[in-house]
């Protein structure tokens, strides 16, 4: 078997998320390619090659790649599945924007979201919420996956010495334009990659009162700060510090939930954290079934003091 | 410019399902099932066009058993002015799911096509994308906000740092965020209406599609349990007791 896995980047950088694909794609299996879709992104191919495990870099550097639309990404990458058996990305929002759109072009079944891999085959992955976990044979001849980025072990970037191979020019679709982006400027650590999460829920009640509470406690801590969607939803938060079911899977060491009451769809997105700890004033809330360590109380006079005595 | 948006009848977010005892899959007897959120918040946005006279009309579609009757007279209730049921027993695949529907594009020419970014039981995520693929279409997923500009539309999308702006040419598929617009409830005089409005009942071989699902589930199991953990009193016993498991420094 022979593998392509997509490469998360910007340009610049390798991501974290490419790692665990890669190695989803090592228990496939066979030799794992990466592709390196970009422009001016001649860098992030050399990270690639010295990711262990990698056999072979593919390398498509095209000004019409430079934004990653799917619309330009997806022929390309369908394309060079001629010479493969299964096409991995990562379950990022790049990776689900384009993964599936490959899929369709191969005419094949998209397996989402894969926490392992039970046989070349077949593979596990969450429903409902992740109050499930389905296990799911393919009968299609080319397999296209994404990857749960917290089920894999993120595979080494040294030790690994691939060969980087340009392959042909990208066309231009024509059909979408990218017109530019708000990024998240923080010297935080980024969410799905943090050991530490402070998060924060609708109780915080303002986006300032989210700044006042929660920031000092995450910089304390060295913290990625996230939110409910609740939060979000109110603008306490930006939309991708959402942890949930439908925003960011997460599963960091220690995850502190501050009045943030535990909903399902908030749990599916961190109840693999290793150490959870819940702050809410109800005693009752759900989030106390899953917590590690539990404080029931205001957390206005709480996580100042935690804050302060850590 | 008509706009078409797909519907899936699923158990309703608030049911916190349970995995059948034999494994086969999750208990859905006696149920709540109701529309995807997602795809409320698609069918809202659609309305909004056809309030701002964007949009002429509002078809919506569901590909499922007969019951998905309901989640459409519900799209219709809050608004859409027709529905298609393509009815089938079959498990719904997602790459079948999009095939019926770029037939149905095919026919009924839309300008844009609004789906739900994941439907909330199976969490796949692709739907959109493959019916975007299978047009040749352009495609705005995971949108907060949408923009139509005569022949474009710009989409702003949820993406994993922030925001991320797009034009699309018409036509085009659009996915939903939660944030793009909150859902109405259909009022008592609307859901009287939407009892008499058509919805046209088809199969999957009208559309020449074969379903035959492309996977197998093996199984359905229950994730790992998390045991509920110990409350502390105070700040000081959380600080000990972070320390002592190693959690912080
Ligand atoms: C389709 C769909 C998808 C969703 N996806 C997600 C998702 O991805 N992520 C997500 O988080 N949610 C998601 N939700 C929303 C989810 O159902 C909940 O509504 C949300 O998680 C609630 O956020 P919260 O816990 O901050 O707010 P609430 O449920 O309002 O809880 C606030 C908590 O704060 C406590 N509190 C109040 N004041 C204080 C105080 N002074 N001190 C201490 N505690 C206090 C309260 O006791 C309460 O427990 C989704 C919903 C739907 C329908
Ligand atoms: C245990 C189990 C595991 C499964 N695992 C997989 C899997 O890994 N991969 C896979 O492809 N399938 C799988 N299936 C098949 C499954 O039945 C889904 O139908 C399929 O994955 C579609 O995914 P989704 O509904 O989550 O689509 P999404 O892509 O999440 O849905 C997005 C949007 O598409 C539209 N849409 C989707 N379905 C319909 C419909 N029937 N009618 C109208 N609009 C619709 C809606 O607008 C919806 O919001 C599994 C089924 C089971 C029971």
């Amino acid at each position: 078997m022979s593998i392509l896995v997509l490469a998360e980047h910007d340009n610049a950088e390798l991501k974290d998320a490419t790692l665990a694909a890669v190695t989803a794609a090592t228990q496939l299996g066979g030799e794992v390619h990466v592709l390196v879709a970009g422009h001016g992104c001649a860098a992030v191919a050399d990270a690639a090659a010295k990711v262990a495990g990698v056999a072979k870099v593919l390398l498509a550097d095209d000004a019409a790649l430079a934004a990653a639309l799917p619309e330009n990404v997806a022929p390309l990458a369908a394309g060079l599945m001629a010479g493969y058996d299964a096409f991995v990305a990562p379950a990022t929002s790049r990776g689900k924007n384009i993964a599936p759109r490959v899929a369709a072009a191969l005419d094949v079944a998209q397996i989402s979201e894969i926490l392992s891999v039970e046989a070349p085959d077949t593979f596990t992955r969450p429903i409902y919420a992740g109050n499930a976990i389905a296990t799911v044979k393919t009968s299609d001849a080319k397999k296209v996956i994404t990857v749960r980025g917290t089920a894999f072990a993120k595979a080494a970037t040294s030790g690994g010495s691939a060969s980087i191979e340009t392959v042909g020019s990208a066309t231009d679709a024509g059909t979408a334009r990218f017109v530019g982006a708000e990024l998240t400027k923080s010297a935080r650590p980024e969410l799905t990659a943090a050991k530490i999460i402070v998060s924060g829920g609708r109780a915080l009640g303002s986006s300032d009162k989210f700044h006042e509470y929660i920031d000092p406690l995450a910089d304390k801590l060295g913290a990625a700060v996230g939110a409910s969607r609740a939060a979000v939803d109110a603008g306490y938060a930006p939309n991708d510090y959402q942890v949930g079911q439908t925003g960011k899977i997460v599963a960091p060491e220690l995850y502190v939930a501050v009045g943030i009451s535990g909903a399902i769809q908030h749990l599916a997105g961190m109840k693999d954290s290793k150490i959870i700890v819940a702050i809410n004033k109800d005693e009752e809330a759900p989030i106390f079934q899953v917590a590690d360590v539990g404080l029931v109380g205001d957390l206005f006079t709480l996580v100042p003091e935690l804050t302060g005595k850590l | 410019m008509k706009v078409l948006v797909p519907v899936k009848r699923v158990v309703d977010y608030n049911v916190k399902v349970r995995v059948k005892s034999d494994q086969t899959g999750v208990e859905l007897a006696n149920i709540k099932m109701s529309m995807n959120p997602f795809d409320e918040i698609a069918v809202e946005e659609a309305i909004r066009l056809k309030e701002k006279g964007i949009a002429t009309e509002v078809v919506v579609v569901s590909i499922g058993v007969q019951q998905c009757t309901e989640t459409l007279r519900t799209a219709l209730a809050m608004g859409a002015d027709r529905g298609i049921l393509v009815q089938t027993d079959v498990t719904t695949e997602s790459l079948a799911v999009a095939k019926v529907l770029a037939r149905i594009a095919a026919d009924e020419a839309p300008g844009l096509i609004i789906l739900g970014k994941q439907a909330i039981d199976d969490d796949a995520n692709q739907t959109g994308q493959m019916l975007a693929g299978l047009l040749g279409w352009a495609q705005g997923t995971f949108a907060s906000k949408l923009d139509p500009q005569g022949e474009t539309v710009n989409v702003t999308r949820e993406i994993d740092g922030g925001l991320e702006t797009v034009a699309l040419k018409l036509p085009a598929v659009v996915t939903t965020d939660l944030r793009l617009n909150e859902p109405r409830y259909a009022s008592l005089p609307n859901i009287m209406k939407a009892k008499s409005k058509p919805i046209a009942t088809k199969t999957p071989a009208d559309y020449g599609v074969d379903m035959t699902p492309r996977l197998t589930t093996l199984k359905v199991t229950e994730p790992a349990k998390r045991q509920a953990g110990i409350k502390v009193k105070s700040v000081d016993e959380l600080v000990t007791k972070l320390k002592e498991m190693g959690a912080v420094a």
